[in-house]
């Protein structure tokens, strides 16, 4: 993968810098950021250096401490911006994973898949696609993180899931595989990074969140709750995906990826309310604040990602 | 003094108001007699009848009103 274009001062200066290091010198302050995207992009790129990094950028810049300090920085920032929006734990009696799902249940959102099914051009349908690269091309990775650091039963739990998320053994079967031959026959690019140069900024905050739950111990809540979100809100949508292919006679490989997640997800989405979150909260009760940020992150995210493409394409949102 | 013994897990659970999971490698018989292998480690098996993937369980109980959810 290659740097992206800078969206102003500060990821002009970091992305610079990159191409210089080893040599040590001071990183810039965050506060050089000019606007969101600038600060948004400048933390992805950041991000990627513990994920698979750049060709032209040392390995060791993975763990620059003058880049680490201004990575903290940013990640403080937005973390906060997203416990902001958060309305906080709700009220409710019973099992947290019947309360989980009822959340998610309640939770309206404008919705990209009922858009794809019913109406989408074969243009916006290969936008989105293009967007969802950033995240699908590296699907399941940001969760793998939090793996180490859980107690034994939703430890097991989430192996269990990520191992079918990684192909059950066959890289064949890989999600994130399924999505690059899916990308091959619809002639798109399959390369990570390919199209961060066209994400918006609520494409990049959708990203940086996951990393930022999956990268940091004490937030392991949060990445589960988001986890949980995010497979309780793929069945069905998938399926309204497949069918928006279907009906503009896209790529049969594509409309399988969307079928396997029809599947896959009604699996994952019991596993992750039931057997990881729900017992992560059982034996460290502390977390579950955070697992409701998590769940609550993943729905805002996505319906600020979808309001916005929606507006692109001249939908009220 | 010997540890205490570790609660198994369940090979079969019923999940309130959605599919029954099961884990390992099973063949299922469909209400309509077709046969069809598991081919993950965990499966989902629909038990509200209106899964369009049957036997497998696609979420459609999410959308069912709550008395007709198994």
């Amino acid at each position: 993968m290659r740097l992206p274009k800078p969206r102003g001062p500060l990821s002009e200066q970091v992305f610079t810098e990159l191409l210089d290091r080893p040599h040590s010198s001071p990183a810039p302050a965050a506060d050089r950021a000019d606007s969101p995207d600038d600060a948004a992009l400048t933390l992805w790129a950041l991000y990627e250096l513990a994920y698979t990094g750049f060709d032209e950028v040392d390995d060791a810049c993975e763990w620059d401490v003058e880049l680490l300090r201004l990575r903290r920085d940013l990640e403080a920032d937005l973390e906060a911006r997203l416990r902001a929006r958060w309305p906080g734990v709700p009220d409710y009696e019973g099992p947290l994973a019947d309360a989980l799902f009822a959340a998610i249940e309640a939770h309206d959102g404008p919705s990209l898949a009922a858009y794809v099914r019913s109406r989408a051009s074969e243009e916006q349908v290969l936008d989105l696609l293009r967007l969802r690269t950033l995240y699908h091309l590296k699907e399941a990775d940001p969760t793998s993180w939090v793996i180490p650091r859980l107690p034994a039963a939703p430890k097991a739990a989430l192996v269990e899931l990520q191992y079918d998320e990684y192909g059950g053994g066959r890289p064949e079967h890989v999600h994130s595989h399924l999505f690059v031959r899916g990308l091959e026959a619809l002639g798109l690019r399959t390369d990570r990074g390919a199209y961060v140069d066209d994400v918006p900024l609520e494409v990049l905050e959708q990203n940086n969140a996951m990393s930022l739950f999956g990268l940091h111990r004490r937030l392991r809540g949060a990445a589960l709750g988001h986890l949980a979100a995010f497979e309780a809100t793929s069945s069905l949508p998938s399926r309204r995906m497949s069918q928006g292919l279907a009906r503009l006679g896209l790529a049969p490989e594509m409309i399988a990826y969307y079928d396997e997640h029809v599947e896959a997800d009604a699996v994952h989405e019991q596993m992750a309310m039931r057997a990881i979150c729900e017992a992560l909260v059982a034996e460290e009760p502390a977390t579950e604040p955070d697992v409701w940020l998590g769940l609550f992150s993943c729905l805002d995210l996505e319906d600020r990602t979808a309001a916005a493409l929606l507006t692109t394409w001249g939908e009220a949102a | 003094m010997s540890a205490p013994e570790a609660a198994a897990t369940p090979d079969i659970v019923i999940c309130p108001g959605g599919p029954m999971l099961v884990r390992g490698e099973h063949v299922v018989r469909a209400a309509d007699g077709t046969e069809h292998r598991t081919t993950r480690l965990v499966s989902a098996i629909c038990r509200c009848g209106s899964s369009g993937v049957p036997p497998w369980c696609d979420g459609t109980h999410k959308v069912l009103p709550p008395k007709r959810r198994p």
